[in-house]
């Protein structure tokens, strides 16, 4: 058994890879901020068992997993069956002293497991008591998914953890509420706890769960085959465990004057932060990262400066992972610079950052794809043919071989080159859902 | 300025002193080896020469260093700005804000000026200035000047002026390194009685050891140059020491022979390693011709893990009557190109006051533009005596 004697916090590094030259007059700056999460509780040789804690601390988590049972998760038959089998291998892949509970979602939510607004803590007992109760589990009703959300809500917030997450399966469209209410909810648990959320078969709104997953911070994905369920709910599992530290958020520090143009992750997925700012002290602002495990994230930051003059330097930004600590303040990971230096060197100031252009790419490609369907779904099929012709070459161009096979079942390629494209006549329902979920999917710079 | 690769099929010049005007070590008479190129230092820069006006302090360290170009600093005592706390360091830029440790203002993010932004040194019998200039966001020049003994207990005074290349990795660390490997070896062995030649060949040797060094450390973080190109600068040294006058050099940064008395000609004692010097060298251009080419100031050779061969060039001079030698970057050549346009603006007590003349030559180049790093080092020959500079 190892030995952990550090904390579970893991070490934050953060990379600033940009092209800090401008040219005369120049004053928008472009950086790709590369955050790696390394060590945490793994520090110590647990090659294997990557993911266990001392026998001190014990695990300081707590999931909720909330299941479709509307009526039409029995239609066919395998989904509720898929959703079943799947809650119990993700039970299965909780680990001992772990909180968790059971959800079974409908027009309204109900406790499956433990009951009684309470968490279970996990052991082999009661992983067998909850797979005994996932019987329970049978389809008729409606969809609220914001009545399942604050349940889990409340359900988390009894454990004093550290860590919060909910895995959220759905089939259908949200129908028993307004899109308002479900707005409202995912609003009142942001910051609380995060959630990945995955769509079964192909009645559900692709926008619905990937803004869920998007509000929550969490993964969103298809799952067009329910027998896919079980091996995708254990590896979300897994990832839950993994995680180490919550509440992570990227600090911006700008100088007067300098202006924000946006922020945004890039990697794994291009997720838009600007909006999602909270001030944080002078010319200091918090976007929200959820939590992390052992792994790496980029995002994009893009400011405006004032202009300088030839051979001036300033700081655009600093760039910080910062995590609250226990007496209120917050405590600082780690910490990049983004700098803008004013040169009259043309071959300087002229040359994109090879990472910087590489994700403008893959942000232009996943904004394609979306504008593309959506385009194809009102009609507009000159526009679709644009647009997802154009996503084919980015895709093709950055190497992005996910995106460009899911790509080429909705068009045919005819040159990826150029982005010379057709629209297919006839295309899978889930073949379509399935480039739409994964459009924000991102490959990192070729090596 | 890029090495470039292009032109090492043109054979590089194999240096021999007497190719240069002047005289090696075995004697003659270096005044007249160019006739006619002198010049009268001008009324106004004479007028500065009152032996009197040499500067009281023989600092042997940069002096602090000034504000930025374009940014000078201002007192800050309008009302209703509280004073800051002695010690709390004011940006220059805008001057409200505090500086981080980092280095960058609070309020407005401007870098702050770094020591190497303007350093400047003097010796009893040397002085010189290097300045970032109004165009480049960093120096990347970098010397040192010093003063030891032969063997005989006479003086031997030392400079080295190092030019970073800007399109490898980490110029600024390159020059810094080479200038210190440079003067270490020379003041190792000149009092050991190596002939000074001989001791800046090695001098130049141990300098390029010195940089090819850099190239094998892990970069910084911050860096992350599209171009990865090994550390690289040139070298130009001058050692003036029993009664010679040594120059070395590698790159196209440049020492001038300037007499006390204008009527004899200035000289410039080296030949660039450069593009356009080659190409004048080989025949296949005349001056003109090869300098208004834009691979002109293309260097050919240059200290680095980079260089094809190091080629260090040396020479020994035996000037028959006193001057200064100026050991300069391209960033002052570039104003004061002709040996003749150098006499000009070097003034005529350089020798009295070697500090006072290398921050003319050094605003000279900023007046003409300050486009590149600019670093001076003035030498009087022979070696004043002790103190009689500031008598």
């Amino acid at each position: 058994m190892a030995i952990f004697s550090k904390s579970n916090v893991p070490q934050f590094t953060v990379d600033v890879y940009q092209n800090e030259y401008l040219p005369e007059g120049g004053r928008e700056v472009n950086a790709i901020a590369t955050v790696t999460s390394t060590g945490g509780g793994t520090v110590g040789s647990a090659v294997g068992a990557p993911h266990l804690y001392s026998a001190a601390q014990g695990p300081d988590a707590a999931v909720a997993i909330m299941v479709d049972c509307s009526g039409s998760m029995d239609y066919p038959p395998t989904k509720m069956r898929g959703a079943r089998d799947a809650t119990a291998a993700a039970v299965d892949a909780v680990r001992d002293g772990v909180h968790f509970a059971v959800i079974g979602g409908t027009h309204i939510a109900k406790e499956i497991y433990p009951g009684g607004g309470r968490l279970a803590v996990a052991s082999p007992q009661t992983r067998a008591q909850a797979k005994e109760a996932l019987r329970k589990l049978s389809a008729g009703g409606g969809t609220a998914i914001g009545t399942w959300l604050r349940l889990a809500d409340r359900l988390l917030a009894s454990a004093d953890v550290a860590i919060r997450h909910g895995i959220l399966l759905t089939d259908g469209r949200n129908e028993h509420e307004s899109p308002e209410d479900l707005r409202a909810s995912l609003d009142a648990c942001a910051g609380r706890f995060t959630c990945d959320a995955r769509g079964v078969g192909t009645d559900w709104e692709v926008k619905e769960v990937t803004g869920i997953a998007s509000a929550l911070l969490g993964s969103a994905d298809i799952v067009a085959d329910p027998a896919g369920l079980a091996a995708d709910f254990t590896q979300m599992m897994e990832a839950a465990m993994g995680k180490e530290v919550a509440d992570v958020s990227l600090r911006l520090w700008t100088p007067m004057g300098v202006e924000i143009m946006y922020v945004k992750q890039v990697a794994p997925t291009v997720e838009e932060l600007t909006d999602r700012r909270t001030e944080a002290g002078p010319r200091a602002g918090d976007y929200p990262t959820g939590s992390w495990g052992d792994e790496s994230r980029d995002y994009h930051v893009c400011v405006r400066v004032p202009g300088a003059e030839l051979g001036q330097e300033m700081l655009a930004a600093r760039v910080s992972l910062v995590v609250p600590a226990a007496d209120g303040t917050v405590q600082t990971l780690s910490q990049g610079l983004v700098r803008a230096v004013w040169t009259d060197d043309m071959a300087s100031s002229t040359c994109i950052n090879p990472q910087v252009a590489h994700y403008t790419g893959q942000a232009e490609l996943a904004q394609a794809i979306q504008q593309g369907l959506d385009a194809r779904k009102s009609g507009d099929f000159d526009g679709a043919t644009a647009k997802l012709g154009r996503a084919v070459q980015l895709a093709s161009a950055s190497g992005n071989e996910d995106t460009a096979k899911l790509l080429s079942k909705v068009v045919d390629v005819v040159d990826a080159a150029t982005g010379t494209v057709r629209l297919k006549a006839r295309v899978a329902e889930a073949d379509e859902m399935t480039l739409e979920t994964r459009s924000t999917k991102t490959v990192r710079v070729k090596k | 300025m890029a090495p470039e690769v292009d032109s090492s099929h043109v054979p590089a010049p194999t240096h021999r002193s007497a190719d240069l005007p002047g005289t090696d070590s075995a004697g003659g008479d270096l005044a007249g080896a160019v006739p006619g190129a002198s010049e009268h230092a001008s009324p106004g820069r004479a007028g500065q020469a009152a032996p009197g006006e040499a500067p009281a302090e023989p600092d042997d360290y940069p002096l602090p260093a000034p504000a930025a170009p374009g940014a000078p600093p201002a007192e800050r005592t309008e009302a209703g700005t509280p004073t800051p706390p002695a010690g709390t360091k004011l940006c220059v830029a805008c001057r409200s804000g505090h500086v981080a440790p980092d280095g960058y203002c609070e309020n407005c993010g401007h870098a702050q000026p770094r020591e190497r932004d303007h350093m400047e040194q003097e010796l009893d019998t040397v002085a010189a200035v290097s300045d970032r200039g109004l165009r480049h966001h960093r120096n990347e020049d970098a010397f040192t000047i010093s003063s030891t003994a032969l063997p005989d207990g006479s003086p031997a005074v030392v400079a080295i002026v190092c030019d970073g290349v800007s399109s490898a990795t980490r110029p600024d660390e390159a020059s810094m390194a080479a200038s210190r490997a440079a003067d270490l070896a020379l003041k190792d062995s000149l009092p050991r009685g190596t002939h000074p030649q001989q001791a800046m060949h090695e001098a130049i040797v141990a300098a390029s050891e010195a940089v090819n060094a850099l190239a094998e450390e892990p970069h910084g973080a911050r860096e992350h140059q599209p171009h990865q190109n090994a550390p690289a600068c040139t070298l130009v040294g001058a050692v003036v020491a029993g009664g010679l006058l040594v120059i070395g050099w590698v790159g196209d940064s440049r020492a001038y022979w300037v007499p006390a008395d204008r009527t004899a000609p200035t000289v410039r004692l080296t030949e660039d390693d450069s593009w356009a010097a080659q190409m004048v060298a080989a025949g296949l251009m005349n001056e003109a011709e090869a300098y208004a080419d834009e691979r002109a100031h293309a260097i050919t050779g240059w200290l680095g893990a980079d260089a094809y061969e190091l080629e260090p060039h040396t020479a020994s001079f035996k000037p028959d009557r006193p001057g200064v030698v100026v050991v300069c970057t391209d960033g002052l050549w570039n104003y004061a190109e002709a040996a003749e346009e150098m006499a000009r603006a070097v003034p005529a007590d350089a020798a009295l006051r070697p500090l006072h003349s290398a921050r003319v030559l050094v605003g000279h180049a900023l007046d003409g533009g300050g486009h590149d790093n600019v670093t001076v080092a003035v030498l009087p020959f022979p070696v004043a005596p002790r103190g009689a500079g500031s008598a």
